[in-house]
C-alpha cells in the first residue's frame, strides 16, 4: 500500500517558539501543524507499511514466479523461475502444464479447476448474508430506536453474539446443526447441515447472519440516531402514514450511514474464512460446496506459494473492485458519512 | 379509555413483542451453549430445553492435557498476543489519531480513507508471503509470527477508533493549558491523556477482542506451543477419533467466552460508541 507522502514542507529555520501577541499568519500555522503531523502519523505508516505494504508488494512478485517443483514433462525436480502471468491464467482459465511442456486444461480434482466454484460460493454466501443482514439489521434497529421499558437489556443482548469469537460460532452452529442436534429436533428433519451441498452453504449463511444481523443493527442504529425527531413530526403533520415516513423520511436520510455499513460487511463477507474453514471442514459435501477464495488459498499453500499469491492477488483485487464499485458508483462517503455521525452524536 | 391511548398501547406492546424476538435471536444459541456444556455426555442429544443431566465433568475435560488438548496454554497464548497487539497498536497509534482528529493539515483524508482500507483489508492476502517469510527465517509457529501479522488489522482499528473518540473530547482545556504556558506536547500528555483515558481503554478492549477472535493467520502460523484459543477450540479432539467431544466444546467455548462477555457487558456503551465509530467488525 503506497502511503502518500506525508512529511510536511521543510521546517523554518530555527526554532518556532509559540509567538505571544498576534497569530502567526493562517499558512505558517497550518504549515507548523502539518510537520507535526507528519511526526505523529509516520509510526503508523511505517508499521502498517510493514505488515501491509511489504507482504501485499511480496504477493505480487510471488505470483510471477513458478513453483518449483517436478517437471511433468521431464520427471526432474526444477527450480522456479519467471512465470509470467502462468499462475493467474492457471486460475483464470483453468491452465495447467501438461506433460509435453504444452497448457492443457487443469484435470478435475486440481485446485485451479476450483477457481469458478469458490467465486461463486464466495459471491453467493456475500450476497444472501449480507442481504440477510441488513433486513434483520434494519428491522433490530428501528425497534432498538423506539423508547421502551429494556431498551438497555436489548442494547446489551445485541452486543453477545459480536463478542464471541467467529472460530467459537462455528463450533457452537456445528452443534446446532449436527444430525441428531437441536436444530433438526426443532424442524422435525433429518438436514445433514455440514455436509449436503446447499444445506451447508446455508448452515454458514445462518451462522453467519445470527452473528452480524446484531452487528449490523448497531451500525444502522448509529445512523436513525442522528435522525431528527422534528423531520417525523413534521411529515406526520403533513399526513404522511408510517409507511411513507419509511420511505420517504427514514430512508433517504438513513442511506448514508447504510450504504457504510452494506459496504463494511460486503468487504469482510468476501473474505470469509473462519465459518466454512470449521462448520463445514472447509468443503462440506462433496468437497467443494463451502470452498471460498479464502479457504482456496489457504489449501493451495502447501501446494505451492507462488500459486497461492497469485490467487490471493486475485482476491485482493476482487475485494478492490467491489469497494471501487461501492464508493464510485453508489457514492459511498465513508469520511464523511462517519464524521456526520459524529457531529450528530455530539449535537 | 380514548382511542389514541388503546392504539398507543397496542403499539409499545408490539414493540416489546419484537424486542423480546430480538433478545431471543442474539442469547439463544449462546443459551444452548451453556446449557450443553453442564450436560452429561452421555446425553449430549438430549435437547431439551433446560438444564437436564448436570454436571461439572466437560469442565474438566476441556481444561485436561490429558487428550492432547491445551485450553490453559491455549488461553495463556490468546492473552499473551492480545496484549503484545494491543499495546503496540496503542501506542505507535495514538500519535496518528491526535494528529488525525486534532491537527489540520494536507492528505489528511488520504490519511483516514488509508487506514480505513487497511482495516478491511483481507487477511488472506498476507498470508501467502507471510507464510513464506516465516518458514525461511525460521518463524513458524512463534509469537511474533502471530503479533506482527495482527497488527495488519488491529492499528488501523486503533487509528480509526481514537480518531473518532478524540474528536469529540473538549479540546478548550487544550488551548487553556497552552495560554498558560504549556507546550503542545505538554498539553497533550498532563490535560487530554487523562481525559483520554477512557476513550484508550476502550479501544484497547477492541483492538484485543479483534486479536482474541482471529482465527485465519492463527490456524496457519502458531504451533501446538503458541496456538491462541481459537485454534484451540477448532481443533477440539476428544477421547474416540471420530467422535465429536460436543460437550467438552461447548464447556471451552463457554470459558472463552464469558470473561469477553463479562467485559463487553460492563464498558457496552463506550464499546457501542466505539464500534459505531470505526464500523469496523472485530
Amino acid at each position: 500500500m503506497s502511503a502518500p507522502n506525508l512529511t510536511a514542507p521543510p521546517a523554518p529555520a530555527g526554532k518556532t517558539v509559540n509567538p505571544p501577541g498576534p497569530r502567526p499568519g493562517l499558512r505558517r500555522h497550518r504549515s507548523e501543524q502539518g510537520r507535526w503531523a507528519g511526526y505523529l502519523i509516520l509510526p503508523t505508516v511505517v508499521l502498517l507499511a510493514i505488515v501491509i505494504g511489504y507482504p501485499v508488494v511480496q504477493a505480487v512478485v510471488m505470483s510471477f514466479q513458478k513453483d518449483a517443483g517436478l517437471d511433468p514433462a521431464t520427471g526432474l525436480f526444477v527450480q522456479g523461475g519467471f512465470a509470467g502471468f502462468e499462475n493467474y491464467t492457471h486460475w483464470l482459465f483453468q491452465q495447467c502444464a501438461g506433460p509435453d511442456g504444452t497448457t492443457i486444461t487443469c484435470p478435475p480434482g486440481n485446485l485451479g479447476s476450483g477457481f469458478w466454484n469458490a467465486m461463486f460460493v464466495t459471491f453467493f454466501l456475500t450476497i444472501v448474508s449480507v442481504v440477510l443482514e441488513t433486513g434483520l439489521g434494519l428491522w433490530f434497529a428501528i425497534i432498538m430506536n423506539r423508547a421502551f421499558r429494556g431498551r438497555g437489556f436489548v442494547r446489551a443482548a445485541i452486543l453477545i453474539p459480536w463478542a464471541i469469537p467467529t472460530a467459537v460460532t462455528a463450533k457452537l452452529w456445528f452443534f446446532i446443526f449436527s444430525v441428531a442436534g437441536v436444530a433438526n429436533a426443532v424442524l422435525g428433519a433429518h438436514i445433514l447441515w455440514t455436509s449436503d451441498e446447499w444445506a451447508s452453504r446455508f448452515a454458514i449463511i445462518i451462522a453467519d447472519t445470527w452473528k452480524t444481523a446484531p452487528f449490523m443493527a448497531l451500525l444502522i442504529l448509529a445512523g436513525l440516531q442522528i435522525i431528527p425527531e422534528e423531520v417525523y413530526e413534521a411529515a406526520k403533520m403533513d399526513g404522511a402514514s408510517t409507511w411513507q415516513r419509511f420511505w420517504r423520511v427514514t430512508m433517504p436520510l438513513l442511506k448514508p450511514a447504510l450504504m457504510v455499513a452494506i459496504l463494511f460487511r460486503v468487504l469482510d463477507a468476501l473474505r470469509i474464512y473462519d465459518l466454512p474453514a470449521i462448520l463445514t471442514g472447509g468443503g462440506g459435501g462433496t468437497g467443494h460446496a463451502t470452498t471460498t477464495l479464502s479457504i482456496l488459498v489457504v489449501d493451495q499453500i502447501r501446494q505451492g506459494f507462488n500459486s497461492a499469491a497469485a490467487l490471493s492477488t486475485i482476491t485482493f483485487v476482487i475485494v478492490f473492485l467491489v469497494a471501487l464499485v461501492f464508493v464510485r458508483l453508489l457514492g459511498t462517503n465513508v469520511v464523511r458519512t462517519q464524521e456526520t455521525q459524529q457531529k450528530g452524536r455530539r449535537a | 379509555m380514548s382511542r389514541t391511548t388503546t392504539r398507543r398501547r397496542n403499539q409499545s406492546a408490539r414493540t416489546g413483542i419484537q424486542a423480546i424476538v430480538i433478545v431471543l435471536w442474539c442469547l439463544l444459541p449462546f443459551y444452548w451453549m451453556v446449557v450443553t456444556s453442564f450436560r452429561d455426555v452421555g446425553f449430549t442429544f438430549d435437547n431439551t430445553p433446560w438444564f437436564t443431566h448436570f454436571t461439572w465433568d466437560n469442565y474438566a475435560t476441556a481444561l485436561s492435557t490429558q487428550l492432547g488438548n491445551n485450553l490453559p496454554g491455549a488461553l495463556l497464548n490468546s492473552l499473551f498476543i492480545g496484549i503484545c497487539v494491543t499495546i503496540i497498536s496503542l501506542v505507535v497509534g495514538i500519535f496518528a489519531s491526535y494528529a488525525l482528529a486534532r491537527l489540520d493539515f494536507k492528505f489528511k483524508g488520504i490519511v483516514l480513507g488509508v487506514i480505513l482500507a487497511a482495516s478491511m483489508f483481507p487477511g488472506v492476502a498476507l498470508i501467502t508471503p507471510l507464510f513464506q517469510l516465516f518458514t525461511n527465517i525460521g518463524w513458524m509457529g512463534t509469537y511474533q509470527a502471530l503479533i506482527i501479522p495482527e497488527i495488519s488489522f488491529a492499528l488501523p482499528l486503533t487509528v480509526y477508533t481514537l480518531t473518532s473518540f478524540f474528536r469529540e473530547m473538549p479540546w478548550d482545556l487544550e488551548e487553556a493549558a497552552r495560554i498558560d504556558g504549556c507546550t503542545q506536547a505538554q498539553a497533550f500528555r498532563k490535560v487530554i491523556l487523562p481525559l483520554a483515558a477512557p476513550a484508550v481503554f476502550t479501544t484497547a478492549i477492541l483492538a484485543f477482542i479483534s486479536s482474541w477472535n482471529e482465527f485465519l493467520i492463527s490456524s496457519q502460523l502458531s504451533s501446538d506451543r503458541t496456538q491462541p484459543v481459537t485454534v484451540a477450540i477448532a481443533s477440539f479432539t476428544g477421547t474416540q477419533p471420530h467422535q465429536e467431544p460436543y460437550t467438552a466444546i461447548m464447556a471451552a467455548g463457554t470459558i472463552v467466552v464469558v470473561p469477553l462477555i463479562i467485559l463487553v457487558l460492563i464498558f457496552q456503551r463506550r464499546i457501542v460508541a466505539g464500534l459505531t465509530a470505526g464500523g469496523v467488525k472485530g
